[in-house]
């Protein structure tokens, strides 16, 4: 039982990384109609927007301490951060510290800009070309986005850790009757489900409770219809890529502490995100939410040592016999509607 | 006006011409001086094999500022660095044989298919006479077997299997790094007087050759201290999130968990057992801990603070003849050459692809011929010392290198990124030594060397 719980906890946050970053890829195929493979590069911009932040905070003078000598031989070379010295070890060390939320507010410009950048320059060009061409574009994008952030920040994952007060476990078996050590979970990924659930709420109350989420909900069901009647539908389903970009990059920013974040880690998730897509139906924002937490809880399952030895290898193709088994089933996939990429 | 039709044929019939023109001259460098490349000029050249793209693309470009160090001391340049503190002294810096040392380089991107095909454009167009370097075993074991056929010889970068001169050993190939029953051999005797003999461990494995090799070398190792192995479980060498596999370790009944991870798979498992408060929690009365048997200076960085008091093992660390002395010798010659150069402290990786690029041209020297067969004759039963790990042999059997093994551990408070682990103890030679028809390096064969023409 003790399993049971611990998995489905950890599926339901491996899920919410998969949520996020398949509610993204299809807020940009409903509106636009575009296959971008290079929604995976975004979700490592933002974990590296949080490493950005970390640097800039940790930015520091270097004096030279005569009594210590570096692996040369030398003065040893004492960096001490700005921050630090401007307001004091302990409130600068603090800043320092909880760098990962605070570039939450400071990744939302910089993933907007970027989302922009990337539709109005790249993406709009391919509006009317075949899918396969859309794919073949921004998966080059993609690799060019990786490879730009190996060069200025190097291929071996870098640290980022969550602030001091969130690191930790939660004893969640404590709070169920069960002894103690039985259940724990990371502070942080509880707070990386909840956040994650925040901005799913959010999303979806922007695109059904305001006048601009009902413009584009309506042209993503009939965009030249909604055109006919003057609204200017292009310049909303740019900001609509925009925020899936912004959405993306923030379930980028909060990862950076699960995994240290390296230049492929786009890559990672990007194949996953796909398959979610396809299972919960693509164009269905419902449907990839659910997917999401449906495979990341089934993924979870497989890897539990009971049903790997039962199956073995199961833990590695648990996502894709799933998948096939909702096409088989279900074509469309679990939410999918009629008519979408089926011309 | 002459107007010229090309057709299918005259461009299949143009370009059979054009590829056998090409391949003449390395034909013929083979025929006339009887082995593959032989160089002809004033020059020779080696081949750098090393991920220059993909996640070990910092561990490649380490081992490229080690050849290219131990290029420059070859060719007379810089301070000459292990030249002086080799224990043989037949290299002068006037190149290899009186040839200048110039090298071409090819990106393995830690994939076996690419990196055979970078060694073998190496080989074939560039004229390259050897070949080095490497972060994994899956392309050790690969481009060694390329270097075989090709008749050239093949020094391994990093590979820590014990395939690479076990199950897959080549003739043609030599690796100075040490292998996965080396770190265990070294390991254990720490781990017992560390964790005692009581423990259960829970292992978690990367799914191919090194990881299998490393599991399997562990789990004897700890069981012959009477230690329990709770499970194995293989992790996907593509997973990133190790979460589903960390959660069951404290309810399986185990109190250790060994990481038979590298890299990236190392960064991000041992993160997540961090995470999960395995480094703080109790099981079996006893506090929970945490082994990563193969250790490296730039993985360690990636996981940070969380390496702190975990015990692992190192080919080499670049603090060590300050810690332990004279024995080895070499090392702050070369931290001090690689430092001046480059501005920090060199990795394993580096160290092993420099002192292998040293042996090739000191073997070369000493036989007197750039012929491979030579080679291999000058470097198998070759002892030698001064190179950083102490009086080494290069086993004949199975071309290995038996030295001193490393055993570290992270460090609790690092004064910078390059200083995370500390050495805890060096395991003689002598009890990481096994013999060559040892069952986990069974199954293969060394063959005959191949000078390729």
């Amino acid at each position: 039982m003790e399993a049971i719980i611990l998995q489905t906890l950890n599926g339901l946050d491996k899920g919410s990384a998969y949520a996020l970053i398949a509610l993204g890829l299809t807020l940009i195929f409903g509106t636009l109609g575009v296959v971008n493979f290079a929604h995976g590069a975004l979700f490592m911009i933002g974990a590296f927007c949080a490493v950005t932040l970390q640097r800039i905070l940790s930015a520091s003078f270097v004096t030279l301490d005569e009594t210590r000598t570096d692996f040369l031989g030398n003065p040893m070379k004492v960096e001490t951060p700005y921050v630090e010295a401007w307001f004091g070890p302990e409130l600068g060390g603090s800043i320092i510290e909880w760098s990962v939320p605070l570039a939450i507010l400071f990744s939302i410009p910089i993933m907007a800009a970027i989302g922009i950048a990337m539709e109005r320059g790249l993406i709009k060009h391919f509006y009317k070309r075949p899918h396969a061409d859309q794919i073949l574009v921004t998966f080059g994008l993609a690799i060019v986005l990786q490879e730009i952030v190996k060069h200025f920040y190097g291929a071996n994952p870098i640290p980022t850790p969550a602030p001091d007060a969130l690191t930790g476990s939660y004893d969640f078996g404590v709070l169920l009757g069960f002894d103690p050590n039985v259940i724990i979970y990371p502070y942080w990924r509880l707070v990386y489900f909840a956040f994650a659930a925040l901005v799913i709420g959010a999303v979806f109350a922007f695109l059904q409770f305001t006048t601009f989420g009902m413009v584009v909900r309506a042209g993503m069901a009939d965009r030249e219809t909604v055109g006919l009647l003057g609204i200017n539908i292009d310049r909303r389903f740019t900001i609509m890529f925009a925020l899936a970009a912004c959405v993306a990059g923030l379930a980028g920013v909060m990862y950076a502490p699960i995994n240290s974040p390296n230049y492929h880690m786009g890559m990672d998730f990007l194949v996953l995100s796909f398959v979610v897509v396809v299972v919960g139906g693509m164009g269905s924002l419902p449907g990839a939410v659910l997917a999401g937490f449906l495979l990341g809880i089934l993924e979870s399952f497989a890897s539990m040592t009971q049903v790997i030895a039962l199956i073995p290898g199961i833990n590695q193709i648990v996502i894709y016999v799933v998948a096939i088994i909702v096409l088989l089933t279900r074509p469309r996939g679990l939410m999918g509607r009629k008519g979408v990429m089926e011309d | 006006m002459t107007i010229t039709r090309v057709t299918r044929r005259g461009l299949l019939r143009t370009g059979a011409v054009a590829g056998a023109g090409l391949a003449l001259p390395t034909y013929l460098r083979a025929q006339e001086s009887g082995f593959t490349n032989a160089p002809t000029g004033d020059t020779v050249t080696l081949g750098f094999n090393v991920p220059q793209t993909g996640p070990y693309a910092d561990e490649g470009a380490d081992e490229l500022r080690a050849f290219e160090l131990a290029v420059e001391h070859l060719n007379g340049g810089g301070d000459g660095g292990m030249l002086q503190t080799f224990s043989e002294k037949n290299l002068d810096g006037t190149g290899i044989l009186g040839k200048r040392v110039e090298f071409v380089t090819g990106d393995t991107q830690t994939k076996s298919d690419a990196a055979r095909a970078a060694a073998q454009s190496m080989i074939q167009k560039d004229g390259a006479i050897m070949i080095s370097g490497g972060s994994s075993s899956g392309v050790a074991v690969a481009v060694q077997d390329l270097c075989q056929q090709a008749g050239v010889i093949f020094m391994a970068g990093l590979t820590h299997s014990n395939d690479t001169t076990g199950k897959d050993k080549k003739a043609n190939g030599f690796r100075h790094f040490f292998n996965a029953y080396m770190s265990a051999a070294a390991l254990a005797p720490v781990l017992e007087s560390l964790y005692g003999t009581d423990r259960k461990a829970y292992h978690l494995t990367a799914d191919y050759t090194w990881g299998w090799t490393q599991q399997e070398s562990i789990q004897a190792a700890t069981e012959a201290l009477g230690w329990e192995t709770v499970q194995n479980v293989l992790t996907p060498l593509a997973a990133t999130d190790f979460s589903s596999y960390i959660a069951p370790v404290l309810q399986s009944g185990a109190d250790v968990l060994v990481l038979n991870h590298y890299g990236g798979n190392m960064v991000n498992s041992l993160t997540n057992a961090v995470q999960f408060g395995l480094r703080e929690a109790e099981a079996n009365g006893k506090q929970f801990e945490i082994v990563v048997p193969l250790y490296s200076e730039l993985m360690a960085r990636g996981a940070g603070e969380n390496i702190r008091g975990i015990p692992g093992s190192q080919n080499w660390d670049w603090k060590i003849e300050n810690q332990l002395g004279d024995r080895y010798k070499g090392t702050n010659a070369f931290v001090k050459s690689f430092g001046e150069k480059y501005g920090f402290p060199p990795s394993q990786a580096a160290h092993t692809c420099y002192a292998q690029t040293l042996l090739y041209a000191d073997a070369v020297t000493r036989a007197g011929s750039f012929n491979p067969c030579a080679v291999v004759e000058a470097l198998e039963d070759f002892e030698f010392d001064g190179l950083g790990n102490g009086p080494t042999l290069y086993r004949g059997a199975d071309h290995q290198c038996f030295k001193d093994v490393v055993v570290v551990r992270g460090k609790e408070n690092p004064e910078n990124e390059f200083d995370l682990v500390e050495i805890v103890e060096v395991t003689p030679t002598e009890a990481v030594t096994y013999d060559a028809e040892h069952p986990m390096f069974a199954g293969g064969n060394l063959g005959s060397c191949n000078p390729g023409a």
